[in-house]
Formats: C-alpha cells, sequence, structure tokens
C-alpha cells in the first residue's frame, strides 16, 4: 500500500463516517459539527483527486460559510438553554426500504456500467488557471447568471429573515 | 480474493464513486426522516456533496478536462445561496410558529 491510498482510505472514512454521525446523531449540535468534518474529508477526497482550486473552495465556502450559517440556525431556532435540542425521527422503516433501493440501484449502476477510464494521464500541475479561463470563455454565461442568483439571494435572505414590524 | 485485494489497493474512479453513493444514501436518510429543518437542510447539503464528488471524480479520470471541476463551482455557488435563503425561511418560520418541525409546520398562512 502507498501512501497515497492510505490517504485516500482515511479521508473517505473521515468523510462517510462523519456523514453518518450527521444524519444519526439525536443531538442536532452533535449532527452540525460532524457536517463540518465530513465537509472537509470530501475537500480532502478533491485534493487527492488533483483538484486543488476546488478543495480550497470547499474549505472556504462550505466549512467557513454554510457551516457558521447552520450553526446560526441552529443556535437561533433551539432553545439552546432547554434541553429541547433533541430532534426526533420519522417513519423510518419506510425510509430505510426507500433508501436501501435508491443505493442498491446507484450502486448497480455504477457497477455494470463499463467507465472507459483513461489511464497514463498526467494531471495538471494547477487547476486554478485553467479554471478561470474555462469560467470566462466556455462558462461565461453560467458564471454571469451564477453572479445574479447570488445577488438576489443575498437580497431575498435579508428581505426573508427581516423581523416584520406590524402596523 | 485476490483481484479483491488488487482493486482495493488502488483507489479508482469506482471507489470515489462508492463514497458518493454512500453519502447520497446518508443525505436521502436525513431529508426523509429528520423531523427537524435545519438537519433536513443538512442532508440536502450532504447530496450536493456527494453529486461534486461525482462531477469531480469523472473529471479526473475521464481524459482530464476540467469541466466536471467548473460545474462543481456552480454547484457550491448554488448551495450557498441555498443555505442562505432556506435559513432565512427557517428562522421566519420559527418567529411564526415557534417550532421548524416540518411535521407541525401545516400551513402557509398565519
Amino acid at each position: 500500500m502507498d501512501l497515497t491510498t492510505v490517504v485516500f482510505y482515511v479521508f473517505a472514512l473521515i468523510t462517510v463516517g462523519s456523514a453518518a454521525v450527521v444524519v444519526f446523531s439525536k443531538n442536532i449540535v452533535y449532527s452540525a459539527f460532524a457536517l463540518l468534518f465530513a465537509f472537509f474529508g470530501v475537500a480532502g477526497l478533491y485534493a487527492l483527486m488533483m483538484a486543488d482550486f476546488l478543495a480550497v473552495t470547499q474549505l472556504l465556502i462550505y466549512v467557513g460559510g454554510i457551516l457558521v450559517l447552520v450553526l446560526f440556525g441552529v443556535m437561533l431556532t433551539s432553545n439552546v438553554l432547554d434541553v429541547q435540542i433533541r430532534s426526533g425521527t420519522m417513519h423510518i422503516i419506510p425510509a430505510l426500504f426507500i433508501v436501501g433501493a435508491l443505493a442498491a440501484i446507484l450502486l448497480l449502476t455504477f457497477w455494470s456500467t463499463d467507465w472507459t477510464t483513461v489511464s497514463g494521464f498526467v494531471p495538471m500541475e494547477q487547476t486554478g488557471p485553467e479554471i478561470g479561463e474555462l469560467f470566462l470563455t466556455r462558462y461565461l454565461l453560467p458564471f454571469e447568471i451564477a453572479s445574479v442568483i447570488l445577488l438576489v439571494a443575498l437580497i431575498g435572505a435579508a428581505m426573508i429573515a427581516r423581523r416584520e414590524r406590524k402596523a | 480474493m485476490e483481484n479483491l485485494m488488487q482493486w482495493l489497493q488502488e483507489p479508482g474512479l469506482m471507489h470515489y464513486l462508492l463514497i458518493s453513493a454512500v453519502l447520497f444514501s446518508f443525505g436521502v436518510f436525513a431529508v426523509v426522516t429528520r423531523r427537524n429543518a435545519i438537519q433536513v437542510l443538512m442532508g440536502i447539503e450532504l447530496i450536493l456533496n456527494s453529486a461534486n464528488i461525482n462531477f469531480v471524480a469523472f473529471s479526473r479520470y475521464s481524459w482530464g478536462a476540467l469541466d466536471g471541476q467548473v460545474i462543481a463551482v456552480f454547484v457550491i455557488i448554488l448551495a450557498a445561496a441555498e443555505a442562505a435563503i432556506a435559513l432565512a425561511i427557517v428562522l421566519n418560520i420559527y418567529q411564526n410558529f415557534n417550532t421548524i418541525n416540518v411535521d407541525e409546520i401545516n400551513q402557509l398562512r398565519d
């Protein structure tokens, strides 16, 4: 076993294990913190797949942004001082069937498809410049639309979350 | 047996696809079973991450084009926007209903 394999399994274990904690933990604060490690593990997997720019982006936006938002949501909506931060589950048995079927179909598809992988491909040293070029050439329109969506989401979130003053 | 050991020792496309399938299943399970709206949101984030892993894995193990990574960046952007909006809605619901359990919120007006 070489080092890459070991690192891959470490990150895979972190990701899957933390995701399991996110899903199965009764305490929502534990879930939120496990989500941090899940995102971190996914960032590690990106780095292993030679996507350095994406790994850093994942760390910045997910761990730095979305996770803080989620934690704010947890703190603002559950009475942390009371004991009421436990969260219940509902209809687990049907959900198990559905999720099991979904996972089986996914795995079957992944196994049975004959993916053409290219071996002997040398990954580029850094992906940042290339991705930037793609953004401003082939993906210019989605890029601009994404910026508009971010602006709209910002304004919309501020509008929705503002405390209404009843006249 | 020999083949399995060989397979386990060389992480390739299939390994990443397996991880993403597991993450996706966990995410769907959280969305379906959790009562707390914020944990439903966490499930959605897991699903988006699993899709992203697939995009990047195919980008890496195909002929090396970076299109998959660009799409993954777009997914991250949309996830950020979605999280902001969803949490704003959750806060608003909490102010109106004093709960964020998705099975107790059953009307759209006050």
